[in-house]
């Protein structure tokens, strides 16, 4: 035990490994940090790089087995919960320490009111009654900044947006005024401007109660704008750990600087694109509007050249994803018209509308969701082949599947192999190979890297290049982070509420922002820019 | 709520039509419904007057309007056999028929909870790999055999229990005890699978971090939303028994409705059988409305939409 008077945490030597069928993995392996009053400390890391776990390790809430501790000590308060009975442990969970989680509608449950939820945690520690636990509760929420919290008390976590849900969440972390909380990637699927929100409120809790703070996340412009310590995580071994500016100025492990160069929106290494070939848009959208109950998109006007990457930025419920529909042709719009090479696509025959559909292909979000997991590669692949029998002659599938293969980086050995067998990246990787397939003239890619690692985001960001360069594909690239959008786009559209609030070029846009709501996107974004510049 | 309940009703409503619409003609599909009501062996002049007392000669609309007018008074024929009201005799079994499927999906439930969330806390434990076999082979166990063999060893050897035959407490453990067995295996089977989803949520995780108890843990924050895919099961299992537990009371000698459809067929009782239809009809849609208000009291998603 350290004598710093400071001190909350003390991790030493901790090892964590998982007993699967194909033997014991190991996930953490031997990690030391120390935690202090007001203090932020940021854990980053990759998929598999062990950071949840080691969250999970100190919360008592690892699942074993498979899980197993294997060494180490954890001191909070003078004792090493690693050795404390489960009675003695669940008095400090909540309690004394106190985790807020990412997603969120999982993590609440979903037949209780957040009220319930919030008050159980003094129902649980301090023996309160319901009615004192439900006041305590509403102070909460008021005290996170939900508006009416009387009301909203009795509401259910689907009645909340992913923002207030996040605070319904943080609300429940704090009722015990807790020396730690855990944040493990608290903001992670909330917009940018939210997010800035959430960060922000963190940041005043900490210091109003001189708590400490463990911020786990994947995203090291967050961990730039909130810690004071970095450690960096890699394989389940701390790579390197120091203050925020020693690691991030000075980063001295290559995956450190690895790290440090995937991060998006950093350089420009502009595309020239040859504007003079063709001064004809091969897809103008004129006017389209689309209304459900409320109105998703409304009199959206822009034009898609060749070899051009148009980026669409925007929060949730912007009308990205109608735009990107109604181009599909998946939805028919209220009013307005979609041109392709001149001609509306909405007033295509069942023929004209299948060759369409050879020239427009899609890359969705998640590489998880979107790839079935009962179908080989090669199936796939040649999936469209069957559908457009016309296309390729069933004796070059093979080969075809080869080439594509190897221009997405993939090896041609891996047509045989299933979704499971890869990768987040690697799966990308498949899907965009199968948007390929038909030669397409323009994909679609529906936050196509969000859902991915910096390191591998990188990675396909420069796969997405190469291939337009290669095939001179255009690219509607949708997404909600800004960085991403900076290095790949050509010019860029803002969206808010369906409407286009700002459109131009994108050094232009990112440099000098016209419209407020661009410039507050901008500067909720997350970066290392100012730390950099500092 | 009101909405989604009273769209439920409705479409409640339009089944029972359907099946009153499908009764008629079911009666009138061999041609002389005369013959169904009828004995076989009634006179030529019997049948004659018959047909013509209930209008079994007019066209088929100005029938059916008869029907229906019948219907909205509660007239569902008369027993030949009984010389009653079918409507009284079947409202007289029903009750039977309830209380033993009450009784039996309470329990059934209340073990499979318990039963099912146990094996689930620990999948592939010692608890867990016993009760899969048991309830495994209770789900798949013949409840005839199971009655006669009761039979033989409750009765007839030890002679703890009755025979058969309705009275106190006594008359209730045999069957009761053998309608539960099939639900209770099924049940089991499927409140262990739903338990184990709902104990490997995130929520589950989120209320460890609290610091719940672990009781608490499994039986308020897994046990509620691991309930859903329970209550849809219980239904379907409590109808089947509404249905008629013909077997159970046709062996117990229980005067129930299973019992009194077998009989009614057996009698070519055909006014009975009808009305036997048309009531287990609305009971088993009744139950079919408490399972969707039991769901919407049970998520919050559901009553919302």
């Amino acid at each position: 035990m350290s004598n710093n008077v400071n001190s909350l945490l003390k991790v030493s030597n901790l090892a964590v490994s998982f007993d699967t069928v194909e033997g014991s993995i190991n996930a953490v392996q031997g990690i030391d940090f120390e935690l202090n009053k007001g203090q932020t400390l940021a854990i980053i890391g990759e998929s598999g790089s062990g950071k949840s776990v080691t969250a999970s390790v100190i919360m008592g809430i690892l699942t074993c087995p498979p899980g197993r501790i294997k060494s180490g000590e954890i001191f909070l308060n003078k004792q090493d919960i690693l050795k404390l009975s489960e009675t003695d442990k669940r008095e400090l969970m909540g309690n004394k320490i106190a985790i807020i989680f990412q997603d969120t509608l999982s993590h609440l449950n979903p037949v209780f009111t957040v009220g319930a939820q919030i008050a159980e945690c003094f129902e649980v520690h301090k023996n309160f009654t319901k009615k004192e636990s439900w006041d305590k509760a509403i102070k909460l929420l008021d005290r996170v900044k939900i508006s009416n919290p009387h009301k909203r008390a009795k509401d259910y976590p689907h009645q909340f947006s992913g923002g207030q849900r996040q605070r319904v969440m943080i609300a429940m972390a704090l009722a015990l005024e807790p020396d730690i909380i855990i944040a493990d990637e608290p903001t992670t699927a909330l917009d940018v401007t939210i997010q800035a929100k959430i960060l922000e409120l963190l940041a005043e809790l900490r210091d109003e109660r001189n708590m400490g703070l463990i911020l786990i996340t994947h995203d090291l412009g967050i961990a730039a704008e909130v810690a004071d310590k970095v450690i960096v995580l890699k394989n389940g071994k701390i790579v390197e750990k120091g203050s925020l500016k020693d690691v991030f100025i000075k980063p001295k492990h290559t995956y450190t600087k690895e790290l440090m160069n995937s991060i998006p929106g950093k350089f420009y290494q502009r595309h020239k694109r040859n504007d003079n070939i063709e001064t004809n848009p091969i897809l103008e959208i004129k006017n389209i509007s689309k209304s459900y109950d409320t109105i998703a998109c409304n009199n959206v006007n822009f034009k898609l050249f060749r070899d051009e990457i148009v980026g669409i930025v925007g929060e949730s419920g912007s009308g990205k994803t109608t735009i990107s529909n109604l181009i599909l042709r998946l939805i028919e719009p209220s009013s307005g018209s979609i041109l392709y090479h001149g001609r509306n696509i909405f007033d295509f025959d069942k023929k004209e509308l299948f060759n369409f559909r050879r020239k427009v292909q899609i890359v969705f979000q998640d590489p998880y969701a979107s790839l079935n997991p009962t179908m080989n590669v090669f199936d796939i692949i040649s999936e469209p082949w069957i559908i457009h029998s016309d296309f390729l002659d069933k004796n070059l599938h093979q080969a075809r599947i080869s080439e594509l293969l190897t221009s997405v980086g993939l090896q041609p050995s891996d047509s045989k192999k299933y979704p499971h067998e890869f990768s987040g990246g690697q799966r990308q990787r498949i899907a965009i190979a199968r948007a390929l397939a038909l030669n397409p003239e323009i994909i679609i890619c529906d936050e196509a890297v969000s859902a991915l690692d910096v390191s591998i985001q990188a990675q396909i960001i420069k796969l997405l290049k190469d291939l337009r360069n290669e095939f001179s594909l255009s690219y509607i690239f949708i997404a909600h982070d800004l960085p991403v959008v900076k290095d790949l786009a050509d010019r860029v559209i803002v969206m808010k509420s369906g409407e286009i609030l700002e459109e131009g070029n994108v050094v232009e846009v990112f440099n000098n922002p016209i419209n407020s709501y661009t410039i507050d996107l901008l500067k909720s974004s997350p970066s290392i820019e100012k730390l950099l510049s500092n | 709520m009101r909405k989604y309940l009273s769209k439920r009703i409705l479409s409640s409503l339009l089944a029972i039509t359907g099946l009153f619409v499908m009764v008629f003609f079911l009666a009138r599909l061999t041609g002389d419904p005369g013959h169904l009501y009828l004995p076989i062996d009634a006179p030529v002049e019997v049948r004659k007057e018959f047909s013509e007392k209930h209008g079994f000669n007019d066209p088929i609309y100005i029938q059916f309007g008869r029907f229906l007018e019948d219907l909205s008074e509660g007239d569902l024929g008369y027993s030949l056999r009984k010389e009653r009201p079918a409507i009284d005799i079947v409202l007289e079994a029903i009750p039977v028929t309830l209380s033993l499927a009450a009784v039996a999906m309470t329990f059934a439930l209340l073990g499979a909870i318990l039963i099912g969330s146990l094996a689930a806390y620990k999948p592939n434990g010692l608890f867990d790999r016993i009760s899969r076999v048991v309830s495994l082979t209770a789900a798949s166990a013949p409840d005839f055999w199971i009655a006669i063999t009761a039979i033989l060893i409750f009765s007839v050897s030890l002679g703890w229990l009755p025979t058969s035959g309705v009275g106190g407490l006594p008359y209730w453990i045999m069957p009761i005890g053998i309608l539960v067995i099939r639900p209770l295996g099924l049940l089991v089977q499927v409140v262990r699978g739903s338990m184990i989803t709902a104990l490997s949520s995130d929520f589950v995780k989120t209320a460890r971090a609290k610091g719940v108890k672990e009781k608490k843990v499994i039986f308020k924050h897994a046990l509620r939303n691991g309930l859903l895919p329970v209550i849809t099961v219980a239904g379907d299992q409590a109808a089947a028994i509404a249905n008629g537990a013909v077997i159970v009371e046709t062996i117990f000698g229980w005067p129930g409705i299973g019992k009194l459809m077998i009989d009614s067929i057996m009698q070519r009782d055909f006014a009975v059988v009808q009305a036997s239809i048309l009531v287990t009809a609305i009971v088993i849609l009744s139950i079919n409305i408490i399972i969707d208000i039991a769901y919407a009291i049970l998520d919050p998603r559901i009553r919302h939409k």
